[in-house]
């Protein structure tokens, strides 16, 4: 036998004709399909050597993007509820006392303020509506505060939506209002025809919505604007906001501004200002905000510091074959593709099972207060979170990596 | 003439630092021709393992020059070096090495991978290179599952599979009892017959003497003496061990 004469050259592979290049990037996307390359398998396999340790990394990584899914998807749901209001009106622009910080802000505008927007030419309607707060009172004497928004049924102004029972003409009935089914509970109700008081006037139920819920316990009781003045004692030439409407084709920017000229004591915002401004209140103002986001940068860091670990450990643990891997030539690239493909099975393994687990989360509070939302872009930007929060943790294996010495090959 | 496949010339190494500081070579010239099986041989702490490796472009020597394949490798990089390792010189280690969680055909290829050859003929070549050893029933078993003459051969395949014009082996048949190690160096010797591949052989053990074509000495840090064997020589001791 001549292991000289059987070593295997590769220069007959070259000599054959090629494949086109469309056939060969095909037939190696196939290949690596069914067979990963070796560099993905070694990674894989000394990922998965240590199923204990693997399952620590898992487990890790799932706490921690399941704690920052939780906190981000609070946040989304938090910044969309208090929102809700200004984005389901109907308006170009919202005219609000001075100084307004948000929504549930219930300061009094004067009809002069109206008149003042009204005089500008492309100005084609002022609405006014009322927010206030007001007690809620049931027959057997029970009471809740409540939130009444007012608006005219006749106009475009702010009207429940979602409704699964009644419509909004039932709002023109006197006494009428419109409460959501999940607040029945708070406000001893069974639904439509229910009675009930307000400022010691009656309230009936004539219509009934889903899914208008306020991320306070507080829940919106809807009714025409003057039945909302009665509710909360405002008097007849007052209203909370003023909802604009400008002429078809007048630009709504140029109309805010001279708006802002005409106005006393009173700001013109366009929707998106004022649901920033109320967002911004309620999730920076209060600190609400701060809470959430540090929750989700405490999962953020154990989750790193997990990963880390355990990338750290696994590196340690298989220093012999990276040495190996160096003495018989290997760049240090490879190695470190390695390890960041570790980082990165870790990353797309722990996410999925923390995907899972979100999914559940935003199943099962769906109906809560404050339900957790997931998004398409939460769920890109928490990948791509996994991915980075992985890679960083890889860092501190590489840098024990990159101090090997590959001569200690020679010593074990 | 050939031209040696290495050259060390009044090679030089410390190591450590401070008061541990010491001179484990001083002043060492060697070449290993192409064709040759040398077997370098010394008493532990003479300085085998540390030239093995300044040869072997893992550790850098402190004064001296070495070529591989012609090349000098001064003030190269470690990037540069590993680039020389990976193209010209294979290795075998005394305790062989291997990956665990890796069969023995993706051992062998691991060589080739190291290198950015990825073509599928590489799983052809690792698996033609484990039949040359002898192991072409093994090419699925996991370094667990093999013997230590076995895993050493898989060391051997993973050594050749890339063509390497310089093979070095550390204590290749110091973990392996009388059988095994005799034929680790029967596999060693055929691949020295190749005109353009040198092999050596750091080793203690005389009974792979009569595999050599050439034994080298050292002994504290210096080369002591050098003895070439004659084709008759050599045939005569190989006849002796039964080859």
């Amino acid at each position: 036998m001549s292991i000289v004469k059987l070593a295997v050259h590769t220069t007959f592979d070259e000599r054959l004709p090629g494949p086109s290049p469309v056939r060969r990037a095909v037939e190696t996307l196939f290949r690596d399909a069914i067979h990963p390359p070796l560099i993905v398998k070694l990674a894989a396999q000394n990922l998965f050597h240590d199923r204990l340790r693997f399952i620590a990394t898992i487990i890790g990584i799932v706490f921690s993007i399941v704690l920052v899914t939780v906190q981000m998807g609070l946040f989304v749901s938090f910044g969309r509820m208090v929102t809700t209001m200004i984005e389901h009106a109907s308006a170009d622009l919202w005219i609000v006392p001075q100084g307004t910080k948000n929504f549930e802000d219930p300061s009094l505008l004067d009809d002069v303020e109206r008149f003042r927007a009204l005089s500008i030419k492309e100005v084609t309607d002022a609405v006014p509506i009322l927010v206030s707060f007001a007690q809620w009172r049931t027959p057997d004497g029970g009471a809740t505060p409540i939130f009444v928004v007012g608006s005219d049924p006749k106009l475009p102004g702010l009207h429940p939506w979602n409704l699964i029972a009644g419509s909004i003409d039932d709002l023109s009935v006197p006494d009428a209002v419109a409460v959501d089914e999940s607040y029945f509970g708070q406000l001893e109700s069974k639904g439509l025809g229910d009675v009930a008081e307000i400022r010691t006037q009656k309230a009936q139920v004539r219509a009934v919505t889903k899914g208008i819920r306020s991320f306070t316990v507080t829940p919106f009781v809807f009714t025409s604007l003057d039945r909302a003045r009665a509710y909360t004692g405002t008097p007849p030439n007052k209203a909370t906001y003023l909802l604009i409407h400008v002429a078809p084709g007048a630009d709504v920017e140029s109309v805010r501004d001279r708006l802002r000229k005409t106005l006393t004591k009173a700001e013109a915002l366009t929707p998106a200002e004022f649901s920033n401004r109320s967002r911004s209140f309620w999730l920076f103002g209060t600190g609400a905000g701060f809470a959430l986001f540090g929750g989700a940068l405490l999962g953020i860091i154990v989750g790193t510091v997990i990963v880390a670990q355990t990338l750290y450990s696994s590196t340690k643990d298989h220093l012999n074959e990276f040495a190996t891997l160096r003495a018989i030539g290997s760049s240090g690239r490879y190695i470190y593709t390695v390890i960041i493909i570790q980082a990165l099975l870790s990353a797309v393994i722990g996410f999925l099972v923390a995907a899972g687990i979100g999914f559940v989360v935003v199943a099962a509070t769906a109906q809560s207060a404050l339900p957790v939302v997931m998004t398409p872009t939460l769920m890109a930007s928490l990948f791509v979170l996994t991915v980075v929060m992985c890679i960083v943790s890889a860092i501190s294996a590489i840098m024990q990596v990159m101090r090997l010495d590959p001569a200690t090959v020679f010593t074990r | 003439m050939t031209r040696p496949v290495i050259e060390a010339a009044e090679v030089v190494k410390f190591l450590g630092e401070g008061p541990g500081k010491v001179q484990a070579l001083k002043g060492v010239s060697l070449s290993l021709e192409p064709g040759e099986l040398t077997l370098l041989m010394g008493p532990s702490g003479s300085g085998k393992t540390t030239l093995l490796s300044i040869l072997g472009c893992i550790l850098t020597p402190s004064e001296g020059a070495v070529r591989v394949c012609g090349q000098s490798t001064a003030g190269l990089r470690a990037e540069d070096l590993a680039k020389l390792r990976r193209e010209r010189i294979g290795f075998i280690f005394q305790s062989y090495h291997l990956f665990p969680t890796l069969t023995a055909v993706d051992n062998v290829r691991l060589a080739l991978d190291v290198r950015g050859d990825r073509a599928p003929f590489a799983a052809t070549r690792a698996a033609t290179a484990l039949a040359n050893v002898g192991l072409a029933h093994r090419i699925n078993a996991f370094p667990t599952q093999l013997s230590g003459g076995e895993q050493q051969r898989v060391a051997i395949a993973r050594a050749i599979v890339g063509d390497a014009a310089i093979i070095l082996a550390d204590e290749p048949t110091a973990s392996l009892d009388g059988e095994n190690g005799h034929s680790i160096m029967t596999f060693l010797a055929e691949i020295a017959k190749s005109s353009e591949r040198g092999v050596l052989v750091v080793t203690h053990d005389p009974r792979i003497l009569p595999f050599a074509n050439r034994v080298v000495r050292i002994e504290d840090g210096k080369i002591i003496g050098e003895e070439r064997l004659a084709r008759e020589t050599k045939t005569k001791r190989m006849a002796s061990v039964g080859l």
